[in-house]
């Protein structure tokens, strides 16, 4: 059955005997028949191009699960069918989605499905402090109630009640939390919560920038007659008290008034520490002024109009203080992360400062964004069929069992005869695939070895013929174009022309590097006029498709998930430490994150003086014995 | 003490036989030497044959075990305790004199002073 057996020897060159000779016989299964299979494939349900976040609809799931199931080839469906015991990789694939259906079903049970930006709160379990961040450019999740700061916008502020200050640590009381929090939101509408943050945040940014003008104002409304009139220093003070309140109204715009990137699934802690404590601040200086220059009615203006720019100048240090602990923090680096990704091991390292967690996935998955090759889940077809094919040729058979049945591949429905019966089985068949003479490596490595020879024949082809279209056109300059008006093309159009002339070549060799489904044939093109357009070369052209590139330069619908959650064993508000490990999953993967500190450098000096650079020609050396 | 490629090394020898000395924990002999195969055999000053490249007596402690036993500097040495010193790297020649568990040196040392006075009574019937 292996192809080894049938591969002619001492014929490199001939690649067409290899194939048919190395298909086993009697199976359905090989690589490239899977890989036909993913095309026919394309349309897949997982890939709706609905930006409210693809598994909304618990009925959808399950219905999604069959249909799966029933355009996946029989005989996987045969076999992962019948191997529970056994974990494959093609099994766990859809037993994700009946789970998620599962689960989706029981905690949506308050019916609201018009929210279908939680769907995967559905698939946090109770007992693990998993929360859902949301990534622009769908519609930040939020919902805070809890006190606003400094005209802080934010739409970052994430579900919570007052009680969240991110330092419990009690396991019980964050669930509880978590689940409050979840029932706030399944209760308050979406648009609500946000525009109440955003409210909530200018109110208490009005009441801040008003307050310094209101202290200078109330005392000419109230007691006018009794004021002493202040000369020059009063005015020099209302100038700086102006400018220091312009300087503070573009600093807060600077700081505060961004385009929130992201909705992170907990409240900012230093934000939200930094707007207590300016309303505190606020608050306490009314209280002085009310007691003491109202209530008084006290005649010296001067002495007002110093307190209120008082009052500014410590706004400005408050402000300060948070660019200090918002932004000044965690430029230093700390931390360094490693970042895995679950499904074809690509790693990468960044290094972090001093952030919590979820602000640290938040860097992490832009980072993500513009470092990691695109996901391509078809390269991951062979690892999974050879999986197969290692319990593929075993069968257990029970001669002398306690089963009606005469022969089982797996374990029965559960009882203790059957689970030990299945102990038994699966250490039986591991022993026999040890035992056996598994000779898939070799097939492993000619395969590889002529998929290599295969990609390198098509690219020089495509190179070849992108080269030659490239030749067809020619850029027309000013003159010219006044003189001949004739067949001139806009780059379009020039694309247009030269497509097809390239398009087979192109096509053949996306299929064998099994990229197909990221380009489109309008998004050739359109990258085709922008070339021309820009005066590359067939090189630079080519470039996007030799090389898999960063999963943002690919068109939204490859982007696949901008809903990630995030899995953490800590509080997702708590900092970074030295081999915390948290994932952060979205649909088809997870990235495994794992921080370490970067150690504390002792670092010496030591001196040498220029001129003791000396040396001597050593071919003589003499050596006392 | 020229010598020709391919032909025996001949030379009059004078055997010395020294006893090491134990000083601190190490064992010294009382002498240095220079030399080797890979070395510059021009900046020898003891060679006669400035392609010669074998190894040479350049210092001696005066009172050590080398001086009481009559070595003299210049002297090039032949064999130590029976290994050949005649082609044998600087490092080579080192380890067999410095070897811990021997306590005495067999030195066979030739130097042109030995064939002059060989020739001398020779050449006196």
């Amino acid at each position: 059955m292996k192809g080894g057996l049938l591969r002619p020897k001492g014929k490199p060159g001939s690649f067409l005997p290899w194939r048919s000779a190395r298909l086993p016989a009697g199976s359905q299964v090989d690589v490239s028949s899977a890989g036909a299979r993913r095309v026919a494939f394309k349309p897949d349900c997982r890939r709706l191009p609905d930006s409210a976040g693809l598994l909304s609809r618990p009925i959808d799931r399950t219905s999604l699960h069959e249909t799966a199931l029933a355009v996946w080839p029989p005989p996987f469906q045969r076999s992962s069918s019948r191997r529970d015991c056994v974990a494959m990789d093609t099994e766990s694939t859809y037993s994700g989605y009946s789970y998620y259906s599962g689960r989706s079903r029981g905690s949506h049970r308050h019916g609201e499905r018009s929210r279908d930006r939680h769907k995967s709160r559905s698939k946090d379990s109770r007992s693990e402090k998993s929360v859902t961040i949301n990534t622009p450019p769908a519609e930040p999740l939020l919902g805070d109630s809890s006190v606003r700061g400094e005209p802080v916008q934010d739409d970052n502020w994430g579900e919570t009640t007052t009680a969240v200050t991110g330092t419990s640590e009690h396991s019980l009381s964050q669930e509880d939390i978590v689940r409050i929090t979840k029932d706030l939101e399944d209760s308050v509408g979406l648009n609500c919560r946000r525009y109440l943050t955003r409210t909530l945040a200018v109110i208490l940014g009005i009441l801040v920038l008003l307050t310094p003008l209101a202290f200078l104002v109330l005392p000419h409304l109230l007691w006018p007659d009794k004021l002493e009139p202040c000369g020059t220093a009063c005015e020099g003070l209302y100038i700086s008290v102006a400018f220091k309140l312009l300087i503070l109204l573009l600093a807060v715009w600077g700081l505060f008034f961004r385009p929130p990137r992201a909705s992170l699934p907990r409240v900012f802690a230093f934000r939200a520490l930094l707007s207590v404590l300016v309303l505190l601040f606020v608050i306490s200086y009314w209280l002085f002024y009310a007691v003491r220059i109202l209530e008084v009615q006290d005649p010296d203006y001067k002495g007002i109009v110093q307190y209120a720019v008082s009052l500014v100048d410590a706004l400005l240090f408050i402000h300060y203080l948070a660019v200090v602990l918002l932004e000044l923090r965690q430029l230093q680096p700390c931390f360094s992360v490693c970042v895995t990704r679950s499904t074809d091991g690509e790693t990468r390292h960044y290094n972090l400062g001093q952030l919590s967690i979820q602000r640290a996935a938040l860097a992490i998955i832009e980072h993500y964004y513009s470092d990691f090759p695109v996901h391509n889940p078809a390269l991951l077809s062979a690892s999974k069929s050879r999986a197969a094919k290692h319990l593929a040729g075993l069968k257990v058979y029970n001669v002398d069992g306690e089963f009606p049945a005469a022969s089982a591949e797996g374990p029965g429905p559960g009882n203790n005869a059957a689970a030990g019966l299945a102990h038994s089985q699966s250490r039986a068949m591991i022993a026999a695939a040890a035992r056996r003479r598994d000779t898939s490596h070799n097939e492993l490595y000619y395969e590889e070895a002529e998929h290599e020879r295969r990609v390198r024949k098509r690219k020089a082809r495509l190179v070849v013929a992108v080269e030659e279209a490239f030749t067809h056109i020619k850029r027309m300059q000013e003159e010219e174009q006044k003189k001949s008006p004739g067949d001139v093309m806009d780059p379009r159009e020039a694309a247009q022309a030269i497509f097809p002339s390239m398009a087979r070549a192109l096509q053949k060799y996306l299929r064998t590097t099994k990229q197909q489904h990221c380009h489109s044939m309008e998004s050739i093109q359109q990258h085709l006029a922008f070339c021309i357009t820009n005066n590359m070369t067939p090189k630079a052209f080519l470039e996007s498709y030799l090389t898999p590139g960063p999963t943002l330069q690919y068109n939204r619908d490859r982007w696949l998930a901008r809903h990630w959650t995030l899995i953490s064993e800590a509080s997702v508000t708590s900092g970074l430490r030295d081999g915390s490990v948290f994932l952060l999953k979205c649909v088809d993967f997870s990235l495994v994150i794992a921080a370490k500190r970067i150690p504390f450098v002792q670092m010496s000096e030591e001196y040498i003086d220029p001129k003791s650079h000396k040396f001597v020609l050593r071919l003589q050396s003499e050596t006392s014995v | 003490m020229a010598f020709v490629p391919g032909q025996p090394v001949t030379a009059v020898v004078e055997r010395i036989e020294i006893q090491k000395l134990f000083q601190g924990e190490n064992l010294i002999l009382g002498f240095s030497i220079g030399g080797g195969i890979d070395q510059d055999p021009g900046q020898n000053p003891f060679s006669e044959d400035k392609a010669d490249k074998g190894i040479y007596v350049t210092r001696i402690s005066p009172g050590g075990p080398a001086d009481v036993a009559g070595l003299r500097i210049g002297d090039k040495i032949m064999q130590v305790n029976g290994w050949d010193m005649t082609m044998v790297t600087h490092d080579h020649a080192r380890k067999k004199l410095t070897k811990k568990s021997e306590h005495v040196v067999r030195l066979l040392v030739t130097r042109k002073s030995l064939e002059e006075v060989v020739k001398h009574s020779m050449g006196r019937p």
